[in-house]
C-alpha cells in the first residue's frame, strides 16, 4: 500500500455554533497514532469546543468526524469513550467524594464485563476480574507517582494533584486517544515539569496518541510533535512547533492584531 | 418538683422494666413503622446518589404505585399480575421522567432540577387522580391485620410481613448499589456528571434504572401502608417522615437511610408509649422532627452520610 495509514482521528470541516456565535468554523484537521498534538490559541479561540466535539459532548452543526476511519459524527460522550477516547477537564473533574484509588477504578468501568450477582457475591470470576482491574490500576497509580495519596479522598487534594488523578483515571481506560484540556494550567514550575514528564512517559511507555490544549509556550514547544493554533474558531496554523511558533498569522493572533 | 423529675426520668423507665413482653412490643411495632420509613427514605437516597436531586414527588411516587395498583385490582386484575403491571408502570415512568425532565436538564443547578421533581409531584398528584379516582380505596393484599403471640408478645400478622418484605428489599439494594460496579458508576454519576459521561456511563441508563428501583421502592412502600390505612392522598405525606430519617442517616447513605429509619421508628414508638402520657400523647407526631432538629445541630451530615467541604 502506498497510501499513508488511516489517522486515528479525521476532523472534517467542522463548524459549530451556539446561537449567533460561531464558536468553531470548518474546522479540518487529523491527528495521526502516536503523536502528540497541541491545540493553541487566544482565549475563545474555540479550542475546548473542539475537545468537546471530539469527547462528543457537543454535535457539529456542520462536518464531520471520522475516528479510525469510520463515522464518528454524532456519538454521545460514552459511545466515545467506549470507543477509546479519554479526556480531561479544564477545571478538573474528579469524583470529589471518592477516594483517589477509586476515582482511579472508575476509569476502568468501560472494561468490565460479567454478572451483576457474581459481583455482588464477591465470589468467582467476579472477584478475579476486580483483583485484575486493580492490579493495572495500581500501575498507572504506581506510573504517576501518586502511591501516597492514594486513599485520600480526592477533593480534599491541592490543585496540581488533582490534575494528576484526572489523568490517572483518564489513563485506566487505556484510551487510543487522550485528549487533554489545559493539563497544566494553574500548576507552579516543578508540577508543570512533572506533567510534562508524565505526558511523554504516556505517549513513550503506552504509546497513547495525545492531543492536549496548553497555553504555556514553552511546553508547547517541548513536548509536542505537531501544533495546530486555532483563532475565532478557525485553524491558521499546523505545522511542527517551530514552524508555527513562527508563522505570521499565530503571532498576530496572540499579539492581538486588528481583523481587517 | 422532685416528683416532676421522677415522673421525666424514672418513671417510664420502671415502666418499662415492669412489663418487659410488652415493652418488647412495642420496639417491634417500632422496626417495623421504622423499615418502612427506611423504604421510603430509600427513595430518596437511591435517587440523590445518582442524580444529586432530592426527589420532591418520592411520595407522590408511592401514593402512585398504591393507587395504580388498588385501581388495577378493582378492575378484577390478580395480585399478581397487578404487582407486576404496577411494576411497569412505574418503569414507564421512569423512562419518561429521564427523557422528558432529567435529559433536558442535564448539567443544571441542583435546585432548578429540584424545582422540576416539584412539578412532577403535582403532575403525578394530578394524574393518579385523574386516572384512578380520588376516594379513599380498600387494599387487600390477603394478609389479615391480625395478631399472633410469640413468647407471650403480641406480633401483628400485616406488620410484620410489611416488615419482612422492606428488610429483604433493603438488603438487596444495599447489595446491589454497593457491591456491583453500578453501584461504583451510581456513586461517579452522584459526583460529577460530565466527568462521568467522559469515563463512558451511560449517565441516561443509570437515571433510568435508579428511578426505576426508586418506584420499586415505591411500590413496596405503597403496598404496605396502603394496606395499613387505606389508598388516600395522605399516603403521599410519609415523605415527610422520610426526611428526618435522611437527615439522621445522611442524604448519600444506604446504610444510613435504614439505621436512620429503624431508630426513629423505634423512638417514635417508646416515646409515645412512655412518655406520651406526661405531655397529653402525640408525641408520635413530632418525635421525628425534633430528633432531626438535634441532628442538624449537632451532626448536619448525618450518621453514616459523606461530609462535603465546598471550597468557595
Amino acid at each position: 500500500m502506498t497510501d499513508a495509514p488511516t489517522p486515528l482521528l479525521e476532523v472534517d470541516e467542522v463548524s459549530v455554533r451556539f446561537g449567533a456565535v460561531q464558536a468553531l468554523e470548518r474546522v479540518s484537521l487529523e491527528i495521526r497514532r502516536g503523536e502528540i498534538v497541541a491545540i493553541i490559541g487566544p482565549n475563545g479561540a474555540g479550542k475546548t469546543t473542539l475537545l468537546n466535539v471530539v469527547s462528543g459532548f457537543y454535535h457539529p452543526s456542520e462536518g464531520r468526524l471520522r475516528f479510525e476511519g469510520s463515522d464518528r459524527t454524532h456519538l454521545r460522550p460514552y459511545d466515545v469513550a467506549a470507543l477509546g477516547v479519554a479526556r480531561t477537564f479544564q477545571n478538573v473533574a474528579l469524583f470529589k467524594g471518592m477516594s483517589v484509588l477509586d476515582n482511579v477504578m472508575t476509569g476502568r468501568l468501560l472494561k468490565m464485563r460479567g454478572s451483576f450477582l457474581l459481583e455482588a457475591l464477591h465470589w468467582g470470576p467476579a472477584r478475579r476480574q476486580e483483583l485484575e482491574h486493580r492490579a493495572f490500576v495500581e500501575r498507572i497509580i504506581d506510573f504517576l507517582e501518586i502511591e501516597a495519596i492514594r486513599k485520600a479522598p480526592a477533593g480534599k487534594l491541592p490543585y496540581g494533584l488533582q490534575k494528576r488523578v484526572e489523568l490517572a483515571r483518564a489513563l485506566a481506560a487505556e484510551p487510543k486517544l487522550l485528549l487533554l484540556d489545559e493539563p497544566m494550567a494553574g500548576m507552579n514550575v516543578e508540577e508543570k515539569e512533572d506533567m510534562c514528564r508524565f505526558i511523554l512517559g504516556v505517549n513513550d511507555e503506552f504509546g497513547t496518541t495525545i492531543a492536549l490544549i496548553e497555553h504555556d509556550m514553552s511546553v508547547v514547544m517541548d513536548i509536542s510533535h505537531r501544533v495546530i493554533a486555532l483563532d475565532y474558531g478557525r485553524k491558521i496554523a499546523d505545522g511542527r512547533p517551530d514552524e508555527v511558533r513562527a508563522d505570521q498569522g499565530v503571532i498576530d493572533a496572540y499579539l492581538g492584531v486588528a481583523h481587517a | 418538683m422532685l416528683d416532676l423529675l421522677y415522673s421525666v426520668l424514672i418513671g417510664p423507665l420502671r415502666d418499662m422494666g415492669s412489663a418487659p413482653a410488652f415493652l418488647v412490643e412495642v420496639i417491634i411495632g417500632g422496626l417495623a413503622a421504622g423499615l418502612m420509613y427506611s423504604l421510603v427514605a430509600l427513595g430518596f437516597v437511591l435517587i440523590y446518589k445518582a442524580s444529586g436531586v432530592f426527589n420532591f414527588a418520592q411520595g407522590v411516587m408511592v401514593l402512585f404505585a398504591a393507587l395504580t395498583l388498588v385501581g388495577l385490582m378493582e378492575r378484577g386484575a390478580p395480585l399478581i399480575l397487578a404487582l407486576l403491571a404496577t411494576a411497569a408502570v412505574m418503569g414507564a415512568l421512569a423512562f419518561a421522567i429521564e427523557r422528558v425532565v432529567l435529559r433536558p436538564l442535564v448539567n443544571q443547578e441542583q435546585i432548578i432540577l429540584f424545582m422540576a421533581t416539584i412539578g412532577l409531584n403535582f403532575f403525578l398528584e394530578g394524574f393518579g387522580e385523574l386516572a384512578w379516582g380520588s376516594d379513599v380505596k380498600r387494599l387487600d393484599v390477603g394478609i389479615p391485620d391480625s395478631s399472633f403471640i410469640v413468647w407471650g408478645v403480641q406480633i401483628n400478622r400485616l406488620e410484620m410481613t410489611a416488615a419482612l418484605t422492606a428488610g429483604v428489599l433493603v438488603a438487596v439494594m444495599a447489595v446491589f448499589f454497593q457491591r456491583t460496579r453500578i453501584g461504583r458508576a451510581l456513586r461517579a454519576v452522584a459526583d460529577d456528571h460530565e466527568a462521568a459521561l467522559s469515563i463512558g456511563i451511560p449517565l441516561n441508563t443509570i437515571w433510568i434504572v435508579v428511578w426505576s428501583a426508586a418506584g420499586l421502592v415505591a411500590i413496596v412502600a405503597g403496598i404496605m401502608w396502603g394496606a395499613k390505612s387505606g389508598v388516600q392522598f395522605s399516603l403521599s405525606l410519609i415523605a415527610l417522615k422520610a426526611l428526618p430519617v435522611l437527615i439522621l442517616g445522611g442524604f448519600t447513605s444506604v446504610p444510613g437511610a435504614i439505621v436512620g429509619g429503624l431508630i426513629i421508628g423505634v423512638g417514635e414508638k417508646i416515646a409515645e408509649v412512655y412518655w406520651g402520657p406526661l405531655v397529653g400523647g402525640a408525641i408520635e407526631n413530632w418525635f421525628a422532627y425534633v430528633l432531626a432538629l438535634a441532628f442538624l445541630l449537632v451532626r448536619p451530615q448525618g450518621l453514616f452520610g459523606e461530609k462535603i467541604i465546598e471550597r468557595v
